[in-house]
């Protein structure tokens, strides 16, 4: 009776604690932390699906050997204890039991490597790619160039907290986004709403290549599974697909000086249609703005 | 002999006996410790809520201040805890108290270079204070690229004296270790008693061996990586700087091959003070000794194959990253065969739960915590959304603030009685190991889930929904503050004591080792007549 009592119990603050989680985002944000989650954020598409998959199937694996273990240790603590057995045993070798938990561990860890590999290899062998995005790291902002669209250029910088207490001024950041996005947005998110946003089509490979102008930075987005460091003087490759329209979340993740934390990271993902438009109107705008990274 | 027993300050300052010298290293630690975790409190209490609050509040400077400073209290809470606080508790501290009584030596072999290995830390320790100072990125003090140093962060990004003052710090301290490493290796490789084979040597001097060498073989590393910070940051080269050829990635290679071993020499001797603990509490002798020796050995040597899983983001080659999964995850099977061990040797046992054994407990369980979630980390594939997250601090500070710092706290508490004569309070010490306990879980346990929702460290503010967690995780800090200060009275109150109540050996029967067959304290020279191991 107690312990069905206290299993209810259990189960009713789980659900508490962690439905919580599963909180309902704003409008169009897909990519982003929840408060107060305790899982990875919610994977967007195929490659954080991946990554999300791999980590709960490790994350199976340590809480039964960590559960084992303190199992393990509890019970010897209370069997073994002085009261219950003054007096101790003299052995100090068993050859069986050290071969098996020498060999089991490896056992789990040739599992744990049949999915680990492949997915190392799927996130790192670049697939064909539609076109190309060229990400610098600045301090402390990030210039994005689209050789492939005619050269649009334009550096995503943070909204400053002040813009989060003055209403005029975040009018101000919200007029310009809309007006580069072409379509009417809100900024929420402290810290993590930069004022121009990655502009990417949804279902189309990209190619992301990304290096530093000054310090490393590094650029991610955790719920599209990519994190890259923008290293100076190297040009590192990666890749991502979006699988749906919305606005994904990043930060960047590599210390970088006084502002690491203030250089967010926002992926506007279009349909096919509106990134045509978008371009065609980028192009006009953005294509010869004087801030080159790349071309300095 | 008026030489043999110096009194005043000349018995400390030019001291070369052991003892002394561990004991200087102790309350260096400490001294040391107090600073660091004061750091952190600070750290922590910027983070307990969105925003910036508490760092302009306590220097008096402004909000953008503040950010640098916080960077500036992130590095030196890195490097005071690995380098002058940890390492001289364990190795210095520890390991000259009791490798050679441990062996049956009646000191170290060299005791004028053990001198000079302690002596030369208080000028590091200094010059590290002083570069927080000195203006370090244009228009701030001190340096605050992280304990890693990463250029060009270090070398164009701060370019004022206070990364120079942290590198001279850095090479005295090395200087430091290394003359202490060969010390014990010449020690415990020659001056064993009689009988006492290398088979035969306790786990802790095993440890220490093991840790001598990792210190050797990596320290020259990191040395001279840093003469390259040194030389690329005033001396015109471009080791690391791309504009002339250079590299920065080379740095974190050369930096991370001192930095990997360097996890192990924090945490080998830790192994070896829980592997005494654990057998002298459960009156029982360590289970499997040659396996928990020569696991150790294996943890050393793997150590070395491993260091580019710190830099999986780096753009390193898919090949070359699948060997680093590889060779990362075969740590955990020697690291496996301690935990087991430690559980078989209280397996059987009749098993008594004082303060030092509380701690060792606590220290297996959590260490295993820390160790499963560097499994999850080994993958590079899961890495990749973890990587530089609050999960890496969360896992590294189980493995050190939980392991390695219990370890010493296990360490003090079972030897303070044999090093100055005067056992601890049993009750008060034990509401200490509890309140210790919840705090340090409830700080780092919900960092994990701020790692996987993805907030990335070294932040001096985060988005709001990274709010509940980073509130949990301070108040965290400020449960592990009581403990702290019960930690002061209870060492005060041992320290006070007007009488030595210390039995030669206060644990019993379990107790094997050869500083329980002397007095507590040991006499300031011991083993004059080599004592005989059958």
């Amino acid at each position: 009776m107690n312990v069905k009592r206290l299993t209810a119990g259990m189960m009713a603050s789980l659900v508490a604690v962690f439905g919580l989680t599963v909180g309902a985002l704003a409008d169009g944000v897909k990519g982003m932390a929840h408060d107060g989650g305790v899982w990875l954020q919610t994977p967007m598409n195929e490659q954080a699906a991946k990554i999300d998959d791999f980590h709960m199937l490790l994350l199976w694996i340590i809480s039964v050997i960590a559960v084992f273990v303190f199992l393990l240790v509890f019970w010897v603590m209370y069997r073994y204890r002085e009261k219950k057995n003054p007096e101790p045993s003299k052995t100090s070798h068993n050859t069986l039991i050290e071969f098996i938990w020498t060999v089991v561990p490896i056992g789990i860890l040739v599992f744990i490597g049949f999915w680990s590999i492949p997915l190392l290899y799927y996130q790192d062998v670049v697939p064909d790619t539609e076109f190309a995005i060229r990400v610098t790291g600045n301090q402390w902002n990030w210039t994005y160039n689209y050789p492939d669209q005619g050269g649009i250029e334009f550096t995503a910088s943070v909204v400053p907290n002040s813009a989060f207490k003055n209403p005029k001024e975040m009018a101000g950041y919200e007029t310009e986004l809309s007006k580069f996005l072409g379509h009417p947005v809100k900024i929420q998110n402290r810290l993590l709403d930069p004022d121009y946003r990655l502009v990417v089509p949804v279902h189309t490979k990209i190619r992301l290549q990304i290096t530093g102008s000054d310090v490393i930075h590094s650029w991610a987005v955790p719920s599209l599974g990519v994190k890259l460091d923008a290293i100076p003087g190297r040009l590192n490759q990666t890749w991502f697909e979006a699988d749906d329209i919305g606005t994904f979340y990043g930060q960047c993740s590599e210390l970088c000086g006084q502002d690491h934390a203030f250089m967010p990271i926002a992926v506007e993902v279009m349909s096919k249609e509106d990134f045509a438009k978008w371009v065609k109107h980028a192009k006009a705008e953005y294509a010869d703005a004087g801030t080159t990274a790349l071309g300095r | 002999m008026a030489h043999a027993n110096p009194t005043g300050w000349k018995r400390w300052v030019y001291s070369t006996n052991h003892k002394d010298i561990g004991v200087m290293y102790l309350w260096f630690a400490f001294i040391a410790g107090c600073i660091g975790f004061g750091m952190s409190g600070l750290i922590r209490m910027e983070l307990m809520e969105p925003g910036i609050q508490v760092l302009p509040k306590v220097f008096g400077i402004t909000e953008q201040q503040a950010h640098q400073m916080f960077n500036v209290l992130t590095t030196g809470h890195g490097l005071i805890m690995v380098f002058f606080m940890v390492m001289p508790a364990l190795i210095g501290g520890f390991g000259n108290y009791f490798v050679p009584l441990m062996i049956g030596a009646p000191d170290m072999a060299f005791p004028r270079m053990n001198n000079v290995s302690f002596w030369l830390m208080p000028p590091a320790f200094i010059l590290l204070l002083l570069s927080t100072m000195v203006e370090g990125a244009p228009g701030s003090n001190g340096f605050g690229g992280g304990w890693t140093a990463y250029p060009p962060l270090s070398t164009i990004g701060h370019p004022g004296p206070a990364m120079d003052l942290a590198i001279f710090s850095l090479h005295i301290a090395g200087a430091s270790s290394i003359m202490g490493a060969i010390n014990y290796i010449t020690t415990i490789f020659n001056m064993r008693a009689p009988g006492m084979t290398i088979h035969k040597m306790p786990l802790f001097v095993w440890s220490i061996l093991v840790t001598a060498f990792l210190l050797v073989l990596s320290l020259p590393v990191l040395a001279g990586a840093i003469t390259m910070l040194l030389t690329d940051r005033n001396f015109g080269t471009t080791f690391f700087e791309p504009s002339g050829g250079g590299d920065p990635v080379l740095y974190q290679h050369l930096f991370w091959f001192f930095g990997h071993p360097e996890v192990y020499i924090m945490i080998l001797p830790a192994f070896g003070i829980i592997s005494h603990i654990v057998s002298t509490f459960s009156r029982k002798p360590v289970f499997g000794y040659l396996g928990m020796a020569y696991a150790m050995a294996a943890i050393g040597m793997i150590g070395f194959a491993v260091w580019a899983h710190h830099m999986y983001t780096v753009g390193l080659d898919v090949d070359t990253k699948a060997y680093f999964v590889a060779a990362t995850m075969v740590i955990a099977v020697p690291t496996g065969v301690k935990i087991f061990s430690w559980i078989a040797t209280m397996w059987g046992g009749s098993i008594r739960f004082t303060v030092p054994m509380m701690y060792a407990i606590a220290f297996i369980l959590l260490f295993t915590v820390g160790g499963v979630t560097g499994v999850v980390l080994s993958n590079a594939g899961a890495d990749i959304v973890l990587h530089d997250t609050y999960y890496v601090v969360a896992h590294f500070h189980y493995v050190l603030s939980l392991g390695a710092v219990f370890a010493i706290f296990a360490g003090l508490y079972y030897w303070i009685g044999k090093m100055s004569g005067k056992q601890y309070p049993e009750t008060l010490a034990k509401l200490q190991f509890w309140v210790t306990f919840i705090g340090v879980n409830t700080i780092f346990f919900p960092q994990h889930f701020l790692g996987l929702q993805g907030m990335p460290r070294r932040y001096v503010d985060y988005p709001d929904v990274f709010e509940k967690w980073n509130f949990v995780s301070s108040v965290g800090y400020l449960i592990t503050l009581v403990g702290f200060l019960l930690f002061l009275v209870v060492m005060a109150m041992t320290l006070f004591k007007k009488k030595k109540d210390c039995a030669d050996n206060p644990w019993g029967e379990g107790a094997t080792t050869l500083e329980w067959t002397l007095s507590s304290p040991p006499p300031f020279h011991q083993f004059n007549e080599l004592p005989r191991i059958k």
